[in-house]
């Protein structure tokens, strides 16, 4: 008998880290239908075009690493990322753009630094970030009108536009997301002037709203399936809303609290970006830290900084935090008075 | 109802108990040869009574613990000692250790019991003496020897004593047999540990899934106050921690024991034994093992003796060779791949699982950690298993020791969530074995530096005894010179030699006087030769006249000086700073001259009026 030596425990659960990046993949498409419902086809185009980057990239570095590709891009990690930014680009984001978000996302964030697991800093986000400093211009005028499918430029006109790579022009398409409008309005006007704007719809921001609400329900489903915990979500938008509350109630000012949840990339930030588990901090409490202080941040950066929206940059700059509130948010072990904080040596 | 608690994390794993729950509890029989290994329970091994060759009866003891802690083995049958010799003993790394082979006769001739009617009668130290001389141990899995657990420190008073019958391992059902089949007995041994222990309250728990069990203990509890606590079925809520923490919401302090916070568990097995012990006389000979998994076609419980073979266990359950792919022993979260069928069942030995490779398949490779947090989420202990998992990983030990390595309990709720399919548990067991091998070498190499300072203190110390007593003995030399020398002073002044003495210390004194003036007068003589010299104030005689000639020999030198330097200068030669440097000393040097004039001829008049 040549019986199986092995450590336990000798029983697994089956569930992969490739079935939870796939379920990821699938919360995400109601966002991705809705996108696609409110703003034509250009995020569905951006999706497929990532996705195939993303992958491309990942086997070429990882067969340069001499790491066995198959073995790897079998976890659906790259597929994510590539995902993510597809649905965080701009709709018409010319496709050299896309691109260099992606294969900076895959090789620079994440592959240089050791690969899967090893990143200290959310690959897409990173990527999202390259592309705005680098293209800002691209990566702020490219935003789709709020039409329904059916009104929007055809998928091959889409194609062409973002094939083009910036040469046709697509003014006649897009237009501000309804954060740019407001903040650059309301120092001008009041707010019901503002509102007059066709971006801003019959509710919160045409469109916008539902495509919030779609990643929300994926959200959910994330958080019902133990994909994710509840904490960052919900650290994030109480930060956000608490920011808003706390400097932002005059609505002729500032942007309201609604639009800051239901335009923009909340919603895909709080569920699905920020709670990368690879950058985002361990501890429950870590996690309402790190998720909150990322909610004040979109807050201060969209209210008072240059970039019309905030995720990417708040998302990194708490990634730089992580080992921090790591260091000192451990929680407390069973049969111990307090938990051990900071570094072997220094109690704290 | 009774308030439960829960305890952080834990999982739910497919239960695979029902394979073995469907036969009653089978008696194994005699196998042809016993095996027992000396050490059974935690602490020491036992030392053998018998020799090879020798006939023992039933419940004999043939092995006992002299010094330190631990417990004796009994011969399971009547028989005879066939040998004394390392054999394969159940243990991860498959090692030999000693053991008695016993062949039994057939008879099963008890040797003496001595049953005890009324243990109420008797101290209490007796009848844990009665435990102790059993060989019983917790049977549970750890193996401590169960009369020491019962005897808790002095100053620690157990209010409830909780048996411990959850059995949270997936496949395992020997508790759950014997609760069903034995419950009168487990409340038998109950009632004596209760009566040693005098605790307020006493909790049977079982988990949810066994109702069975729990009715069966149920009714044989009915005239006891006894209560039967049905706790939710949760791995691993059969850990003794965990266990405490669902009965009583309290958590046993970190480094401590559970009596510190008044609570004891002990198996249901355990009762059983110490029931037999006391009320039959019966040392712990037998135990309940499972045997199940898909490679046995007949799986249930056996009455097995100790020492009986895994090989004769798994045969009378109808083992199929061909589907065996792993042998556990233990459940299949925490226990342990046996290398070979041919070793034995000893007192700890609750469940032999031979698996298929469709029920146990092997895990998929290990992939990289992308710090999903479930591992956290279900550990039981509230650690962080991905940060002692990246610590274990880059053998940063300090690290994983403050975030408190040492409190994982192995059940292996992380690795079996994970997944990147880590095994993290054995990254914790190798970082755990790396520390202690590292604390040895430590407290080594600590003993080793104590024993070299001692050795250094000890050297100096001694050198400086020797250096004491070198000057003491010189003193006491010098002592005795000057006694000596007293004593002869003595004799000379008894026949006048002190006269002699005193025109020696006149003419000493003479001398002296006469040395002192001399130095003075060579003083003199070298305040007048040297050139202006500096003339000393304790100097009692100055030469006023020769101190005026040489100011004027000074002053008509630094006139010539003077008119030469005048001259180079109008002629412009080389060698002017040359002279300007002669000029400068010259004055310097006529300066000092008029300042010891000076200086003599003050003190010169107070010596001339006065």
């Amino acid at each position: 008998m040549a019986l199986i030596q092995q450590s336990s425990p000798h029983t697994r659960h089956a569930r992969s880290t490739s079935r939870i990046m796939l379920w990821v993949m699938i919360a995400a498409l109601p966002g991705l239908a809705a996108q696609t419902l409110f703003f034509g086809w250009g995020n569905l185009i951006n999706v497929v075009w990532c996705i195939a980057i993303a992958i491309g990239a990942e086997a070429a570095v990882l067969s340069l690493r001499k790491k066995p590709v198959a073995f790897f891009l079998k976890d659906n990690t790259a597929a994510v990322t590539g995902l993510l930014l597809g649905l965080s680009l701009p709709q018409f984001t010319p496709w050299w753009v896309s691109a260099v978000a992606v294969i900076s996302a895959i090789v620079l964030a994440k592959q240089l630094y050791g690969g899967l697991g090893s990143n200290p800093f959310n690959p897409a986000m990173v990527g999202y970030a390259i592309a705005l400093i680098s293209f800002p211009v691209a990566m702020t005028t490219n935003w789709a009108e709020a039409n329904m499918l059916w009104n929007a430029p055809g998928l091959m006109e889409t194609l062409r536009a973002i094939a083009s790579g910036g040469q046709t022009t697509v003014d006649a398409w897009t237009m501000a997301t309804p954060l740019d409008e407001y903040k650059h309005q309301i120092a001008s006007r009041t707010a019901a002037e503002v509102l007059i704007h066709p971006t801003f719809g019959e509710g919160v921001a045409r469109g916008w709203e539902w495509v919030n609400g779609a990643f929300l329900a994926g959200g959910l489903l994330l958080i019902a399936l133990r994909i994710i915990t509840w904490h960052i979500p919900v650290a994030l938008l109480a930060g956000l809303g608490l920011m808003s509350l706390a400097f932002g109630t005059n609505a002729d000012l500032y942007a309201p609290l609604s639009l800051h949840l239901l335009a923009g990339g909340t919603m895909l930030g709080a569920f699905f970006i920020a709670t990368d588990p690879v950058s985002a901090a361990t501890s429950h409490q870590g996690k309402l830290i790190y998720g909150a202080c990322i909610g004040a941040l979109i807050y201060l950066i969209r209210s008072w900084g240059n970039y019309p929206d905030a995720v990417a940059f708040s998302v990194l700059l708490m990634n730089f935090a992580v080992p921090f509130i790591d260091h000192y948010t451990p929680p407390r072990t069973y049969g111990h008075h307090k938990p051990r904080r900071g570094v072997p040596g220094k109690q704290g | 109802m009774t308030q439960l608690w829960d305890f952080a994390g834990g999982i739910h794993p497919p239960e695979n108990k029902q394979q073995s729950t469907g036969r009653p509890i089978r008696y194994a029989g005699l196998p042809q040869k016993l095996v027992l290994p000396l050490q059974q329970h935690i602490g020491q091994p036992a030392e053998t009574l018998v020799h090879a060759g020798d006939q023992v009866l039933k419940g004999q003891k043939i092995a006992d613990v002299k010094t330190g802690v631990g417990v004796p083995v009994h011969a399971p049958t009547s028989g005879t000692i066939e040998s004394i010799q390392p054999l394969p003993v159940p243990h991860p790394s498959g090692m030999d250790d000693w053991c008695l082979t016993l062949i039994p006769d057939g008879q099963d001739l008890w040797g003496e019991r001595s049953p005890i009617a009324d243990y109420r009668q008797l101290e209490r130290d007796a009848v844990l003496e009665r435990i102790r001389e059993s060989g019983i141990v917790g049977l549970g899995g750890a193996g401590f020897p169960t009369n020491i657990k019962l005897r808790p420190p002095r100053d620690r008073k157990v209010d409830t004593l909780i048996l411990n019958g959850a059995e949270c391992e997936p496949y395992i059902t020997a508790d759950d047999m014997t609760m069903r089949e034995r419950a009168n007995e487990i409340i038998g041994g109950l009632r004596i540990m209760a009566w040693i222990l005098r605790p307020e309250r006493c909790v049977v728990a079982i988990e949810a899934n066994k109702p069975e069990a729990i009715a069966a203990m149920r009714v044989a509890a009915e005239d006891s106050q006894t209560e039967i606590l049905v706790v939710p079925t949760k791995y691993p809520s059969g850990g003794e921690k965990q266990l405490i923490q669902i009965v009583t919401g309290m958590e046993v302090p970190h480094g401590g024991i559970p009596a510190d916070i008044g609570v004891m568990c002990q198996n249901v097995g355990t009762a059983v034994a110490v029931g037999r012990a006391v009320y039959l006389g019966e040392p712990l000979i037998s135990r309940i093992t499972t045997i199940t998994g898909q490679g046995v076609s007949e799986p249930g419980n056996f009455d097995t003796l100790i020492g009986t073979p895994v090989s004769y266990l798994l045969n009378l359950a109808g083992l199929d060779t061909r589907s065996l792919d792993r042998l556990i022993l233990g459940g299949p979260m925490m226990g342990y791949t046996l290398q070979s069928a041919e070793v034995p069942i000893t007192k700890t030995s609750n469940c032999v699982i031979a698996a298929s490779a469709r029920e146990l398949p092997p895990p998929p490779p290990e992939q990289p950690c992308i710090r999903c947090g479930m591992c956290a989420e279900v550990c039981p202990m509230e650690l962080l298993p991905q940060q002692l998992f990246w610590h274990a990983k880059a053998r940063e030990y300090e690290k994983a020791e403050h975030l408190n390595l040492f409190d994982c309990i192995e059940c292996g709720a992380c690795t079996y969530v994970c997944p990147s399919s880590i095994p993290l548990v054995q990254y914790y067991r190798h970082a755990k074995g790396e520390i202690r091998v590292q604390q040895a070498e430590q407290l080594k190499a600590d003993r080793a530096r104590e024993r070299f300072e001692a050795r250094q203190a000890r050297i100096e110390r001694e050198q400086q005894e020797k250096e004491l007593r070198r000057k003491e003995r010189a003193r006491a030399a010098a002592d005795a010179q000057a006694r000596k020398q007293a004593e002869a002073e003595q004799a000379a002044t008894s026949t006048g030699i002190p006269d002699q003495r005193a025109d020696k210390a006149a003419m000493v004194q003479q001398a002296l006087a006469r040395k002192q003036a001399k130095s003075r007068s060579q003083q003199n003589a070298a305040a007048q030769s040297a050139p202006a010299t500096v003339t000393a104030p304790e100097t009692p005689v100055v030469d006023i006249p020769a101190l005026e000639k040489q100011l004027e020999q000074a002053k008509a030198k630094l006139d010539s000086m003077q008119t030469m330097l005048d001259e180079t200068r109008t002629a412009n030669a080389d060698n002017l700073d040359k002279l300007e440097r002669a000029v400068a000393k010259n004055v310097d040097r006529v300066t000092r001259a008029r300042d010891a004039l000076d200086n003599a001829r003050q003190t010169a008049e107070p010596g001339t009026t006065g």
